[in-house]
């Protein structure tokens, strides 16, 4: 039954991680603007990625 | 009607979407309606970002409504840069820009793809909501000045006011430690609920044996003092704030039951007697931050304390002594300097008129609705509008000494913040709830005694637990927080949700009329007189659509299936009318004047009722032929919202205009309550003195000449067309649109009221129930921490529940 402290200590340590994680997202500003991120998930990257591209090239 | 036998079909500009009058503007087979959307068109095209088309159909910004294009020298000044920017060095510039067109997806897709046409930018990212775009600039590639000309071009142009010139220090404060206390709340709260369930499960005490006992006890011990000295730090300094003021609000309950609920745990774990309340005491916690979270809600992207500075453009153009127009910042304009000023653009300081003459709008500042009319000479005062006309001014006062900041300095605008005055229900009934919660825990407690010191404490701390007003302090929040949302949904938009109280108790509400009532869109124009043939009809529908004047606008408008047709000569006189000559035909438009300084010998009519509105006279070759009526009618519904509103409160009606429209309103009013020619401190003072005879008064205005009675008032409501746009000091923001519904958002807001009462009742129940048990010295752990969250969940529950249910009963939208 003992190993039931290890599994605790374990448990803690993978929850305090994720308290990290949460205090990271909110500091970093991700709670800030809660709207436009789920207007720009929809936008289709490959057309500017080429775009992009081929800008380059042209100045290359 | 006059005769229109050539008529456009309807054609939707590509970009924006307005439909086209007339064809002229086509390019790749699309049309647009005007030359700015071609470009913006163009551009796109070149830099191939035409998805921004695909995203939403005719995403774009109007470009013909623009109303002027700023010049951007002043983005050149350093100083001004610095003053702006967020950031700058010899590299890299960063600027956080307010750009009120942002209006779809197909904006935010553009707008973070500028580096595509601007390859100087390195990083563009767009907060919708609050219409704003972060922009990282390259400067040795590109500068700001290029950037914002791009972002006007395609018709985003960032609106850059006077208040960032004075602004002292950066306004990122954005408060993220509420959502670290609840994140810390929630994590202790899960953690400690998992270490306190085999507990729950097995009474007996064989089967955890008493080593697990000291680790989960030391564990939840561990867990809760975040809670407690981070968490739960509003609430316990607010309270003793509260005491040391000798006052008692719903901090004073709810932190009695904290250090009740804490200590309490603490004494047990430590003595071994018991497993203590962790759970139940950071869920409380937990739970009231959720609370506080909703009551926090705010609308980011309007602005409720906007001053006289948001007004202000950020530059003006100023004539230089070789005789070149130079932009320059407005806190650097001295008396005595020469500026030009075009059609709609603002007077930012007390100015001297160097023109000849002038049409100048004083509506948002003084109400009135009709340009006046200023010569050579004359004093124009800060906040006006040039309409009509460029004009040449010499400023006579920095911009620190006009008219309109002195109108801003006004006693009204130095009065108490109304939200710290208010004391909500909960803080009134704290004291009461408060005292009668000790008395109970004493009594207990005392009776008690007989069996012991240690039962008669346990007594007192299980009612002190039980009693804590978490239910209570969740209900006030949580049903105002639906109602603000429920009120924005229906384009109200409440500055903070502890005004919704206020804006129940209204019984008078004050009405301005300019603006407010009547719409500067709902414009009403009428012909009366002899038909024009549709020769002449077309040569004054071109030449009306050239002028800018409002009354030119008006009746271009109204003749809007007409076919605009060149005329040869066209001449306007401002502030009289215009004159067009064609081949064959003389036409005259405008005021009396001008008809009798032309054709002296024409009779003018203006038949039938007294005309209300504005008049422009037509004569045709020495003939008269009529007149247009031009009236700012009221916005659609009104009427029925001023009848209904009538038999249930006192109606008042304030303008600044002259009293030339009293018949019309009289009706609705009453005779007593009108008053025309108000000055902005006459409304300021007129709502005093409803108030100090008791009156809980309401007031519904838009421009800065009702800044001082909204102000002053109970509940201010500032309407604005355009949301985003400048709206004075308020309480709360109403769109135009919505403005009809004004009786059923006071009703709702009553109703609001009333569930606030019944989840108290239901807050209540469950206190007496929990006390039942704490008095018989039954409280577990288990009881507790079932209790607890149950009757939070519940009230959350039943106020969603209720508010939306009313809403929807009284036809308010409740969903998106």
């Amino acid at each position: 039954m003992e190993v039931i402290f290890l599994l605790i200590g374990f448990s803690l340590v993978v929850a305090l991680i994720f308290l990290g994680l949460f205090f990271w997202a909110v500091r970093t500003g991700q709670f800030d603007d809660s709207y436009t991120p789920s207007v720009r998930m929809l936008f289709d990257e490959k057309r500017t990625s080429k775009t992009n591209q081929s800008n380059k090239n042209q100045d290359a | 009607m006059l005769s229109s036998d050539i008529v456009i079909p309807d054609q939707l500009c590509y970009h924006c979407g307005e439909s086209c009058s007339d064809t002229s503007h086509s390019y790749d087979d699309k049309h647009f309606c005007c030359n700015g959307c071609q470009v913006a068109y163009k551009i796109l095209k070149e830099g191939d970002l035409c998805t921004y088309y695909e995203l939403d159909r005719n995403a774009g910004v109007s470009l013909k409504k623009l109303k002027r294009r700023e010049k951007f020298d002043y983005l050149e000044d350093q100083e001004v840069i610095h003053k702006i920017s967020d950031f700058a060095d010899d590299k890299h510039l960063s600027i956080n820009l307010y750009i009120p067109g942002i209006h779809c997806a197909s904006c935010v897709w553009l707008l973070e793809n500028l580096s595509v046409l601007d390859e100087g930018v390195l990083k563009s990212q767009v907060n919708f909501l609050r219409r704003e775009l972060d922009l990282l600039i390259d400067i040795r590639s590109s500068s700001l000045r290029s950037v914002v000309e791009l972002l006007t071009t395609i018709g985003y142009q960032p609106e850059i006011r006077f208040e960032k010139l004075d602004r002292t220090d950066t306004p990122i404060n954005k408060d993220r430690s509420l959502w670290l206390k609840m994140g810390v709340a929630g994590f202790a709260f899960g953690n400690i609920m998992l270490f306190s369930f085999p507990d729950y499960l097995n009474n007996s005490e064989n089967s955890l044996g008493i080593e697990f006992r000291l680790i989960f006890g030391a564990l939840n011990i561990l867990l809760a003092l975040p809670v407690l000295l981070y968490s739960s730090q509003d609430y316990l300094r607010s309270a003793i704030a509260a005491i040391r003021q000798g006052g008692i609000n719903l901090d004073v309950p709810i932190s009695i039951g904290i250090a009740a609920l804490f200590g309490r745990s603490l004494y047990e774990i430590l003595s071994g007697t018991g497993a203590g309340y962790m759970d139940s005491f950071t869920g409380l916690i937990f739970f009231l931050l959720i609370g506080k979270m909703i009551e926090k809600k705010t609308f980011d992207r309007l602005s409720f304390d906007r001053d006289y500075r948001s007004y202000l453009p950020i530059a003006v153009n100023r004539i230089t002594e070789s005789g070149q127009e130079q932009s320059v910042s407005i806190d650097k304009l001295s008396p005595g300097l020469t500026i030009r000023l075009r059609n709609q653009e603002l007077v930012p300081c007390d100015c001297i008129l160097e023109s000849e003459e002038a049409c100048m709008d004083y509506s948002f500042i003084t109400g009135e609705s009709e340009p006046v009319q200023v010569v050579r000479g004359d004093l124009i005062y800060a906040g006006g509008r040039i309409s009509g006309k460029s004009a040449l001014l010499r400023t006579s006062r920095e911009v620190e000494n006009s008219y309109l900041t002195r109108l801003w300095d006004n006693k009204a605008f130095s009065a108490p913040d109304k939200e710290k005055v208010i004391t909500s229900f909960a803080d009134r009934i704290s004291p009461i709830f408060t005292y009668t919660v000790l008395a109970i825990a004493l009594t207990s407690g005392i009776w008690w005694l007989q069996s012991g010191m240690e039962q008669a404490l346990s007594v007192f701390t299980a009612v002190l637990i039980i009693a804590c007003p978490c239910a209570l302090a969740l209900s006030t929040p949580f049903t105002l927080g639906s109602t603000l949302n429920i009120f924005s949904l229906n384009g109200l938009f409440i500055r903070n949700s502890k005004l919704i109280e206020s804006m129940a108790n209204t019984d008078t509400i004050v009405f301005d009329k300019t603006g407010t009532l009547t719409s500067p869109d709902q414009i009403q124009v009428e012909y009366h007189g002899t038909a024009p043939d549709p020769v002449i009809s077309s040569l004054l529908k071109g030449a009306l659509s050239e002028s800018v004047h409002p009354l030119s606008r008006s009746v271009a408008e109204y003749l809007k299936h007409i076919k605009p047709a060149k005329s040869e000569h066209y001449n306007e006189f401002p502030g009289r009318g215009i004159q067009i000559e064609s081949e064959n035909h003389i036409i005259l438009a405008g005021n009396s004047e001008l008809i009798k300084s032309t054709w002296p010998f024409l009779k003018i009519t203006e038949e039938g009722s007294p005309v209300s509105g504005s008049v422009v006279h037509v004569a045709v070759d020495q003939q008269y032929l009529g007149y247009f009526e031009i009236r700012k009618g009221l916005r659609t519904g009104l009427n029925a919202l001023i009848v209904s509103l009538k038999d249930l409160f006192r109606l008042y009606l304030l303008s600044g205009d002259n009293s030339a429209q009293a018949p019309y309103y009289e009706p609705y009013f009453g005779k007593d309550h009108i008053q025309f020619r108000q000055s902005p401190e006459d409304k300021l003072n007129f709502i005093q003195s409803l108030q100090n005879s008791d009156k809980h008064v309401m007031m519904v205005g838009d421009g800065l000449n009702d800044a001082g009675a909204l102000k002053q008032s109970n509940f201010g409501i500032a309407l604005s067309d355009d949301i985003s746009s400048f709206s004075p000091a308020c309480d709360a923001i109403i769109e135009g649109s919505a403005l009809s519904s004004l009786n059923r958002f006071i009703d709702f807001s009553k109703t609001s009221m009333k569930i606030i009462l019944f989840s108290f009742f239901l807050s209540l129940l469950y206190n007496i129930t929990g006390l039942s048990f704490a008095v018989t010295g039954q409280l577990s752990p288990l009881v507790a921490a079932i209790l607890m969250p149950l009757s939070s969940v519940s009230v959350m529950v039943f106020t969603f529940v209720t508010t939306r249910f009313f809403a929807k009963k009284m036809g308010l939208k409740i969903w998106k």
